[in-house]
């Protein structure tokens, strides 16, 4: 297994490679001119080519790749063209907000998809499932933004028990901390708590109907521990792979909630970079969270062995 | 449009927010004690105001670094870092001393050389100053507190170049700081201003920390724009970036931030609704709209094709479409900021009324062969959004064909800078805005430069244009650069070097234990208070 592992990280590295030139790639085809934003409105087009060349945007795309390659396997993602500041110090600045905010969101979607998903698979057909069924479909539907300024509304404004917006690190205090990321993580985990949930019921429906399970009924095993030990154990490969490209999804989608709730996150980092053309940050985040994808994927590859003894790499 | 879109959802959840906030005034108390919390209109991600002409950036350059001269709210330049200075009676050389006490932020004293460095970078940059630097001027220290400026050709207007209010201002830098080439950012943020920047605070795209400059020592008079005593009440001032403007609202009304700058209009009638909140107009002579063509390409390398964009404005119509609330907009027939001291009816009786008959004259006659206008229709800033479109209609009814061409304000300033045919990438037709401290007079504002290649983008070659702002700035007393800018507006309408749509103000928010705001084209944090 171990082995395993270690082989799989080694194949990362051409991953990563080839998630780089592309991301490279499709930035310098991209319509738009980081040197012609800082030149701004009194630059002649001298002054702009004076800036390409200072930022090395007028050497063929051959050689910045290299340039830009040789600096990351160096460990460095290369400085802002705007701020000036390191990319690592930016991302460094953001990492925390993002991974807080995508735990709880994770925390929340499987605390409560995954027994909601359980009970309604068990009442099949009842009241139960469907009303997990409707909110399943609720959880799909709203559009991020608009709820969280519902729940802006109702617990920030109306009751005012949570702050409206902001993050503050752990190091201010639990309740700080916490309170300020609860409604955001309630936001993100709506619909990825309904996924989940519609993925559990399906998959433990099929179980469900399996021998094994009969007979285990049959031997008078109470509900809670056929449901648990026997059903959601087996049911559970494909709502461990729904959660791992959540954790992704999340990653990388938290962008709406950071802007509705002003948390400086990766998301509103790297959206602010897409904006401004700020190729080395672009690059630098894209590559980051892409060795968190592949890390993320092969944590559901081992979990798979875990759960399962019956599967072999 | 019968579906409520998402702005509009904002809004009212915003408003509903607020509304809720004044039903329950204990929700959250304000505790803001000596620190400000204000969001700002753009996220800072470029600290150089000699480097960039962006506005956040000169605003966080109002806190950090200091002024030789500042401008008071009736547009006055007053002295600000300057004791006292003299002008030879021939006008050819200026002498300027220092107050005593200036210290930079790293404790060290403000001396003659640092001044004069910074001066020189500045000419490097800024038109106004490049305008300066094209009549020779010889800029030496005297002693640590005085320097001179000796021009090698007659330059009027030095005292306002030097006091200019807008992008970019000429900010005082420590010598070894300015000494920076100005086509590169500085490394090291220390001025000599009221306020100093918190390095390691700084969080690009979230926020900027500013705590109060204790050595500095502001002047007796009271305060008026950039000019005066910058006396400061506040221990630290906090920037925040909020993209969402519903966000920023709700935060407001539940008194997590105290000072929001730039609120979208359509927030600002639920805004005064509320009691714990109020609304100011900072700036009353507000931005202008511009209507460019691109002189390079027909059809608008024709004098008679560009006269049919004058004859077709109508910037009653833009104005309603763009900002929509009568109370914040004005029509304002003159390239110069109208309510500022060069505005002028002269050369504008076409730009007053709007000829769509005349315009369609004018398309026959250019010999205009029905080649579809580029138009840059920016969609991400709404109030370009809707300038664009109306420039559709109009040039539509005007006997053009059009082709609009969506993009992002990024992708627009790339394409603005393209000098190609408009069916290589270029463009035709293009808007943008202006602060009117920037479209002020002659020797600030792009929009009237005719110098070609050197011009703003759009690059209309009028040596006429460029005679007359030489001598605008060549001219000794006010009533003779009072005509030579009349002259300008004239010969700049004439030529269409662009086409104004109008003018518009931009109210800022706040709690109302917030005191002490002055009226500027910036935000500033000297005598503000916070109960």
């Amino acid at each position: 297994m171990l082995a395993e592992i270690l082989r799989r990280l080694v194949a990362t590295i051409p991953v990563m490679v080839v998630v780089a030139l592309a991301v490279f790639a499709l930035l310098h085809v991209t319509p738009g001119d980081p040197a012609v934003i800082i030149a701004g409105d009194y630059a002649t087009s001298d002054d702009i080519a004076r800036i390409r060349t200072r930022l090395g945007l007028d050497q063929p795309f051959t050689t910045q790749v290299g340039l830009w390659l040789g600096r990351v396997v160096r460990g460095d993602l290369g400085t802002s063209i705007f701020s000036g500041l390191p990319v690592s110090t930016l991302i460094g600045q953001r990492a925390a907000t993002t991974a807080w905010l995508t735990l709880f969101a994770m925390l929340i979607s499987v605390g409560v998809g995954v027994p909601v998903g359980v009970v309604a698979a068990w009442r099949r057909g009842s009241w139960v499932d469907r009303v997990v069924m409707m909110f399943a479909v609720s959880g799909f539907s709203m559009p991020t933004f608009w709820l969280g300024f519902i729940l802006v509304y109702i617990f920030a404004i109306t009751a005012g028990w949570l702050p409206v917006q902001g993050y503050q690190p752990l190091a201010t205090g639990l309740w700080p901390f916490l309170s300020h990321l609860l409604l955001p993580a309630i936001t993100l985990s709506v619909v990825y708590m309904a996924l989940i949930a519609r993925m559990t019921r399906a998959s433990m429906l099929g179980v469900l109907a399996e021998d094994y399970i009969r007979t285990a009924f049959a031997k008078g095993l109470a509900p809670r521990g056929v449901l648990i030990r026997h059903a959601l154990k087996n049911a559970s490969l494909p709502v461990v792979t729904i959660i791992g490209i959540g954790f992704a999804l999340l990653i990388g989608g938290a962008v709406v909630t950071e802007s509705v709730f002003a948390l400086p996150g990766l998301g509103r980092l790297t959206v602010d970079a897409i904006v401004r053309r700020d190729y080395p940050v672009i690059q630098g985040v894209l590559l980051v969270v892409s060795g968190v994808y592949v890390l993320i994927n092969l944590a559901v590859d081992v979990l798979y062995v875990v759960l399962d003894p019956r599967i072999r790499y | 449009m019968s579906q409520l879109d998402r702005r509009q959802f904002l809004a009212g959840a915003a408003a509903t927010a607020a509304a809720a906030v004044v039903a329950a005034p204990a929700v959250h108390a304000q505790k803001s004690g000596g620190t400000l919390r204000f969001v700002a209109q753009a996220d800072l991600k470029i600290l150089d105001p000699v480097w960039t002409t962006a506005y956040i950036t000169r605003n966080h350059a109002y806190l950090v670094y200091d002024t030789l001269f500042g401008t008071d709210e009736k547009l006055n330049v007053r002295p600000q870092m300057v004791d006292k200075h003299s002008v030879s009676k021939d006008g050819m050389k200026y002498s300027f001393t220092l107050r005593d006490g200036l210290k930079w932020h790293d404790g060290q004293p403000v001396v003659a050389e640092d001044c004069v460095e910074s001066l020189k970078r500045w000419m490097k940059k800024d038109r106004f100053g490049r305008l300066l630097a094209a009549h020779g001027p010889k800029l030496a220290p005297a002693d640590r507190r005085t320097f001179t400026l000796e021009l090698g050709e007659r330059f009027g207007p030095v005292l306002e170049a030097l006091g200019k209010p807008s992008s970019n201002v000429p900010f005082m830098m420590p010598a070894r700081i300015a000494a920076t080439s100005a086509d590169e950012q500085i490394k090291e943020i220390v001025g000599s201003g009221p306020f100093r920047f918190v390095k390691d605070d700084w969080q690009p795209g979230n926020q900027v920390v500013y705590v109060k400059h204790g050595d500095y020592v502001p002047r007796n008079e009271a305060p008026s724009g950039s000019a005066g005593g910058k006396k400061v009440n506040l221990d630290k001032v906090v920037w925040r970036y909020m993209p969402d403007a519903a966000t920023a609202s709700a935060a407001l009304a539940a008194g997590e931030i105290d000072w929001w700058e730039l609120p979208p209009i359509d927030f600002i009638a639920k805004i005064e609704q509320t009691p714990a909140l109020a609304t100011f107009l900072p700036d009353t002579l507000g931005t202008q709209g511009w209507l460019r063509p691109n002189h390079l390409h027909p059809p608008f390398n024709n004098k008679k094709a560009r006269q049919a964009l004058v004859a077709m404005m109508n910037q009653e119509t833009y104005l309603q479409a763009a900002i929509g609330v009568p109370k914040y907009y004005r029509t304002c027939a003159s390239v110069f900021a109208c309510g500022g001291p060069y505005a002028s009816p002269t050369g504008a009786e076409g730009l007053a009324r709007q000829n769509l008959e005349r315009a369609r004259q004018l398309v026959k006659e250019s010999g205009y062969d029905g080649r579809p206008i580029t138009v840059v229709h920016i969609t991400d800033i709404s109030f370009l959004n809707a300038a664009a479109l109306v420039t559709r209609e109009l040039l539509t009814a005007a006997g053009f064909n059009v082709d609009l061409k969506a993009m992002d304000w990024s992708t627009g300033l790339a394409v603005r800078a393209k000098k190609d045919p408009p069916d290589k990438g270029g463009w035709n037709v293009l808007h943008t805005w202006w602060m009117a401290a920037d479209v002020m007079h002659p020797a600030v504002h792009f929009g009237v430069s005719g110098a070609g290649a050197g011009a703003w983008f759009g690059w209309p070659e009028i040596p006429r244009l460029e005679q007359l702002i030489t001598d605008f700035v060549r001219a000794g007393d006010a009533p003779r650069r009072k005509a030579l800018a009349a002259e300008v507006q004239k010969v700049a309408l004439d030529e269409v070097a662009y086409v104004p749509w109008g003018e518009w103000t931009q109210p800022t928010a706040h709690r109302k234990s917030v005191t002490g705001i002055l009226k500027f084209i910036a935000p500033l944090f000297w005598n503000v208070s916070t109960a």
